[in-house]
Order: C-alpha cells, then structure tokens, then sequence
C-alpha cells in the first residue's frame, strides 16, 4: 500500500460518506431518526436476519423497494389486509417507511 | 478529520452504521481494539455481541455465558405440551464464533470498574460492558418453595432441566388427573407465558388424557391476553380449565411440595402435576454488581440502556427496567440491537441517534390456534414510550384462518429469531 493510494483511498471514504447523506432520504427527513440499518434490524426478528425469514413470515430481502413502501403504507392505513403488519406499520413515519424499503430492497435475495 | 484504512474498511463494509447514518466516521484511537464484554449468551446477549461485530468488526467482543448450549424459554411451552422435543429448542454457539465473538464458557460474579471477573478467577477488561442476565427467583417469597423444592414441583420458567421434568410428569400423569398451577406476580418473564402454558397441557390432555383437568391459582387481577386466552379456552377446551384469580382465592401463601399442595389464603388445592412459577428479580450478577435498585430490577438510560448506578455497564432484556416493555425474548433480542449501535456510536465519540424498537409476544393457543399482542416504540422527551395508536392484539373477532396464520407465524418468528441471533 502506498502514500497515493492510501490517500486516494482517504479520499474515496469521504465521498461516499457525504454522497450516502445526500442520497439518504431519513436523514434529509429527520435529523433525528436512526440509521436505516439500526431501524431495519428490529424487523429481522420475525423477518429473519437481513430479511431472510424462515417459514411462513415474508421474507423482504431484495424485494422491490416500492412494492415495500406501498405495502407498509397499505398496512398503515388499513387499505391492504394484515394479520400483525397492520399493528406495526403504524408505528412508523412516511421516512422511516422509505428507508426500511430501500434497505430490504439492497440485501441479498 | 482522520480515517484510517482499519475503519475505511468498516466504513464500506454493508453493516457499517457510519455509512448507512451518513455521518463520516472518526477514528478517535490507533492501536487496540476496543473491548466490549458482553454477560449473557440468551436473547440480549448473544444478540447483543453478534450485532456489536456486525457494527464494528474491529471491535473485540467476549461473550460469557456458564451452559455450552442454550435452551430458549419460547417454544419450552410447546415442549412442555409435546409440540416439539427439546433438540429444537436447544442452541449452540458456534455461530457467534464464526461471526468473530470470543465465546467463554464460565459464569461472571462481577461486573465493576472497567473489569468482568468469573467464578474461574479469569478477568476480562472491558470499555464497555452489556449485562443480560435474566430472571432469578425470590426462593423465600412463599413459605415451602425453595430451590430443592423446585426438584418435586418444577417451576419451568427458565428452560432445561425444569421444562423435561414438568414434561416428564405430565406423560406420566393418569388420565382424569389434575394440572395444578399457580401464576407469578407482576413484574415477570414473558406475561403471556403462563397463558399459553395452560393452553398447551390442555391441547395435551384434549388430545391423550381428556378427563384431565386445569386448576390455576394467579395472585393477580388479570393476566396477559385475557379475553383472547377465556375466548379460545371456552372454544377448544370447554370445561377444562377452573381459573381462580386474586378475588377468587388465587393467591398461593404456601406451598406442601410433598402432598403437592397449595395453600391459598382460604383453602388447599391438590394436584397430581403441580407447578409453581415464583415471583422473580434481576439475574444475580446484576445485584452482585450493584446494578439493582429497590426493586430488585435494573434502571437504565432509556435510549443507551446504560446503567445509572455504573458508568459503561448497559443492561438489557428481563433484568432491566425498560417499560413499558414487556420482559420477553423479543424485547431482549431489539433492545441489544439498539444498544449494540448506541455501543459503536458511544465508543466513537458520538451520540446515538433514536430508534424504534418492536415487541410482538406470539401466544400458541392450539397448533393451529396463535394469538399476538404487539407495540411499537419511541422516544418522547428522552422516554420510551408506546407509540399511540401502533400495536395492540389480534382481534377478537378474528377468523379461523386469521389464527391458523398467526400460529404459523409463532412457528416462523421462532425459526427467524433464533437464526437471527445462533445462526
């Protein structure tokens, strides 16, 4: 590893970091909400890690990020039939519904 | 700003909490690792130091837990009513082990000053520590119930040898026998439990011995998912089950563990199988290590779970004092989530941000009968709080198909929680 592309690589992290702001719409939202991550990993529980749920519980890794967000806003509003997701949806705000479905959207099928 | 190659390959790594929060990561110390010690491997432990590593693989996470194999509490009632054998409840550590957790097989007897030490005499520093020691009991709260008596009539409220021996006295039960159970006080472990333990041996005896019977003794005025439990009693186990609560003589005062009998405040009750769940309190190193109050349960910072009564100790699941959370597996496995991120953050100098945490308590009723009460959490005014209007139970006016899939979904949530924390 040499001075430049360490240096280069230095550089590279700061980029990304500041692109993930920009591009992170929770954190243009609300300064105050969790990482998506964080918020995420309470829905593996019965998701399964990374959304990978075992049985009968959907599994939610690397589905459609819309058909996620309409689903947790069906949910919400009562317009989508549920069995628990019902309860759950409305514990969460329009953000944090969009960062959820665009993190489930990205992991591994 | 200085970043490190060391945290650069964090920071591009998919768990990396700095990346996916958008605010760049500071390296604040060269060299050593930070250490976490993490005291407990159930639901907040094991989840607690898996989490750590997936957050920051570089830190050095040891994981102290006395049992080579863990055996889960959810799903002992349905080895408890022969639904499953004890090899599915029944969880390893070398899952934690490839995740890079240092897994050490001893028992801790304190956490103080920066330093866990075990019962072997080994000391294991820490700059932070996660403290998830679950329930013990209050042995001396009723007259006759001691630990020895515990091996006549099982308490089955931690899972192991308890769960077999209750098991093992129901198979040996006669037909036209009687399940003799008495309740605990609130606060305790998983207050659906006793509802959906008393549903199990009914499914059992509805199915193997039908001229059984039911009698519970419960010190309280209500219990967890009443109305779902009466309603789902009065459509599969009619008849059954004689439930006496406080106002009806419910109140067990003491307990003759070789006539099998309990004493009630006006009468004595005699059964051939009998369990006694005992009131509880915070696991014993939490009250070694100073971490209870009053109570006998531990207070906590509700966003960090860090201790008020030691500085860099956090405290999860059971043992802490989280309401209005309830003390149950769920609860331990997404407050160790939180805290494992509050734990990264905090050790690098910044400020956890506020998440939502979720518990959702599933109840089998029957195979192919679940009940769920659910909540969603935040934070108002630095509290945690149940947030309005989210959460709640499954109707009562739910259908068949409803509940078929809500026992479908207790089989999955297990299967999902259990891979989620063992692998």
């Amino acid at each position: 590893m040499t001075v430049k592309s360490r240096l280069t690589t230095t550089v590279l992290a700061l980029v990304l970091t500041m692109l993930s702001a920009l591009l992170d719409p929770g954190h243009a939202a609300s300064g105050e909400m969790a990482p998506p991550a964080v918020l995420a990993n309470t829905c593996f529980a019965c998701h399964g890690p990374d959304g990978q749920a075992k049985g009968e519980i959907p599994v939610l890794a690397g589905k459609d990020g819309a058909f996620i967000q309409s689903a947790l806003k069906g949910f919400r509003d009562g317009s989508r039939p549920a069995t628990i997701m019902n309860r759950i949806a409305k514990g969460y705000s329009e953000a944090e519904i969009a960062a959820l479905a665009e993190y489930f959207e990205q992991r591994k099928k | 700003m200085i970043i490190s190659r060391r945290r650069f390959g964090h920071m591009v790594g998919a768990g990396s909490l700095a990346v996916l929060a958008g605010i760049p990561a500071v390296n604040i110390a060269h060299g050593a690792a930070a250490k976490v010690v993490v005291v407990g491997g159930g639901f907040g432990g094991a989840t607690a130091a898996r989490y750590l590593k997936r957050f920051d693989n570089s830190l050095d996470v040891t994981l102290v837990e006395p049992d080579h194999k863990f055996i889960t509490c959810p799903f002992s009632n349905s080895v408890i009513g022969g639904l499953h054998d004890m090899a599915y409840i029944t969880k390893g550590y070398d899952g934690l082990r490839a995740a890079g957790v240092k897994v050490i097989h001893d028992r801790a007897t304190m956490v103080d000053a920066g330093t866990v030490t075990l019962l072997s005499g080994a000391q294991f520093p820490y700059d932070r520590a996660v403290v998830s020691p679950g329930v013990d009991f209050k042995w001396t709260a009723v007259e006759g119930y001691s630990e020895a008596a515990a091996e006549k009539i099982p308490h089955a409220w931690q899972a192991g040898r308890q769960t077999v021996l209750l098991r093992k006295q129901l198979q040996a039960m006669p037909d036209g026998g009687i399940f003799l159970m008495s309740a605990p006080p609130n606060p305790f472990r998983c207050p659906p439990g006793t509802g959906e333990r008393i549903s199990l041996v009914a499914h059992y005896f509805k199915t193997h011995k039908p001229k059984s019977k039911i009698i519970v003794l419960d010190p309280k005025d209500n219990f967890s998912k009443e109305d779902l439990f009466r309603q789902a009693w009065a459509r599969r186990y009619k008849g059954m089950i004689d439930y006496h609560k406080v106002e009806d003589d419910g109140r067990v005062i003491r307990v003759d563990a070789e006539a099998n009998t309990f004493f009630t405040d006006f009468g004595a009750y005699k059964g051939d199988v009998a369990n006694f769940i005992p009131a509880q309190k915070a696991g014993a190193i939490a009250v070694a290590s100073g971490l209870t109050d009053e109570t006998a349960w531990c207070p906590i910072d509700p966003l960090t779970f860090e201790s008020p009564r030691q500085k860099n100790v956090h405290v999860i699941g059971d043992a802490a004092i989280a309401n209005p959370m309830p003390k149950s597996g769920f609860s331990a496995n997404t407050q160790a989530k939180i805290v494992a991120a509050a734990v990264v953050e905090l050790l690098q100098g910044r400020q956890p941000g506020a998440p939502k945490l979720i518990n959702t308590c599933y109840s089998l009723v029957a195979p192919d009968y679940g009940i769920s009460i659910a909540a969603v959490y935040g934070y108002e005014k630095g509290n945690l709080v149940s947030i309005h209007d989210a959460g709640g139970l499954t109707p009562m006016d739910a259908d068949a198909k409803h509940l078929e899939r809500e026992a479908a979904f207790t089989e999955s949530w297990y299967r999902s929680i259990s891979a989620d924390i063992w692998g």
